[in-house]
């Protein structure tokens, strides 16, 4: 920081100075403007790239089932837990441009209870790493344990929600998701 | 001691208006360094703003040597997002993804679970012992923006303290010695 302040001084110096001043030829004050102006170059090529991405209108789409209620229970310490197998498909094809490095996606449960204004639990997370692999296809049970705080889960109606965060090659990250409403847990546990 | 006393001679030659324009020139780059790191914790409202990325629990997406920038607002914290954290008797903040989240009814108040991109189990091995959630006093600020490698410098610097001084020897005979 310091060397760069430093140096972007001294190139705006008039020209006609330089004749005066042997020292502006020296090895040190080339090497100097050099790294001064790879550096500024580099640092604007990065903000551009990350600005390029705005233009960038994605329309993904997503649907999950639900296709199995594993196990239903109440643990010793009084939290519902429950298992579940879903079909997770996804097409996030359109998110990625030419500054992505990956997407991070994640399938969460959101409800409310009585004590939770709003409970979020990620049950499957994946990275995807480049637009071939975008359009995918899974079937899985819940990665992370989907535990309540409480014993509030019987009945309760959920959305899932599939977020994905788009990291960047440099720059900012761009977030979003798809709420797909309306499924809800059964009322025993089993 | 021929060379010693040519540098004497040297050193006196100098005017002492040009010490002093050196002096000032110098004061102000690093009061200039200051003024832009403090205005960054005024716009991010963290007292941090750029972190360093030191481990490799959130491969592929950060790297070490990776420079994050964080954004402390008042919005809630959500499942997804990146947080930097401190741990009670931990020294160096953790930046790790949040996975779950409950905030409650009445206080507002955030349970908050995380976990590393690259780590296999959460987090809850690495907070105090018999921690299980994060409250919104442990989190630092959240990551907004990502620049590869420039951490390096940093990392370097730390792990081998003598390039540093090395460094700022070279940088101060630099500016003490060149005339303008």
């Amino acid at each position: 920081m310091v060397y760069f302040l430093r140096s972007s001084s001294q190139l705006s110096r008039p020209e006609a100075e330089e004749k005066n001043n042997p020292k502006m030829h020296s090895f040190g004050y080339r090497a100097n403007a050099l790294l001064t102006f790879a550096i500024t170059i580099l640092a604007f090529m990065c903000g551009i790239a990350s600005l390029s991405d705005n233009f960038n209108s994605p329309s993904p789409s997503a649907q999950v089932q639900v296709l199995n209620i594993n196990w239903f229970q109440k643990q010793p310490n009084g939290n519902d837990e429950v298992s579940m197998t879903m079909n997770i498909s996804a097409d996030l094809q359109s998110l990625f441009t030419w500054n992505t490095k990956q997407v991070f996606v994640f399938l969460a449960a959101e409800y409310e209870t009585s004590k939770n204004s709003l409970n979020q639990i990620s049950l499957w997370d994946g990275i995807i790493p480049s637009k071939e692999h975008a359009k995918f296809w899974i079937h899985t049970s819940n990665k992370y344990r989907f535990i309540d705080q409480g014993s509030n889960l019987r009945g309760r109606e959920f959305n899932l929600t599939l977020h994905w965060h788009v990291m960047p090659k440099t720059g900012k990250m761009f977030v979003d998701k798809i709420v797909m409403p309306g499924y809800r847990l059964q009322d025993d546990y089993r | 001691m021929g060379w010693i006393g040519e540098t004497v001679d040297s050193i006196k030659s100098l005017q002492i208006r040009q010490v002093l324009t050196q002096t000032v020139s110098l004061g102000m780059i690093v009061t200039s360094a200051l003024i832009i790191w403090k205005a960054l914790m005024c716009i991010t409202g963290s007292e941090s703003p750029v972190v360093v990325v030191l481990s490799g629990s959130m491969e592929p997406g950060f790297k070490r040597g990776d420079i994050l920038f964080l954004h402390m607002s008042t919005d809630p914290i959500r499942a997804g997002e990146i947080v930097v954290f401190n741990v009670d008797g931990r020294e160096i903040p953790i930046v790790h993804r949040v996975i779950k989240v409950h905030e409650r009814q009445d206080t507002g108040e955030v349970d908050v679970l995380t976990k590393g991109d690259n780590n296999y189990g959460d987090d809850r091995l690495l907070y105090a012992q018999g921690q299980l959630w994060l409250q919104r006093h442990h989190i630092m600020g959240r990551a907004v923006g990502f620049l590869p490698y420039v951490g390096w410098v940093t990392i370097i610097m730390t792990e081998k303290p003598i390039i540093k001084y090395i460094l700022i020897g070279a940088l101060g005979l630099l500016v003490v010695t060149s005339k303008e």
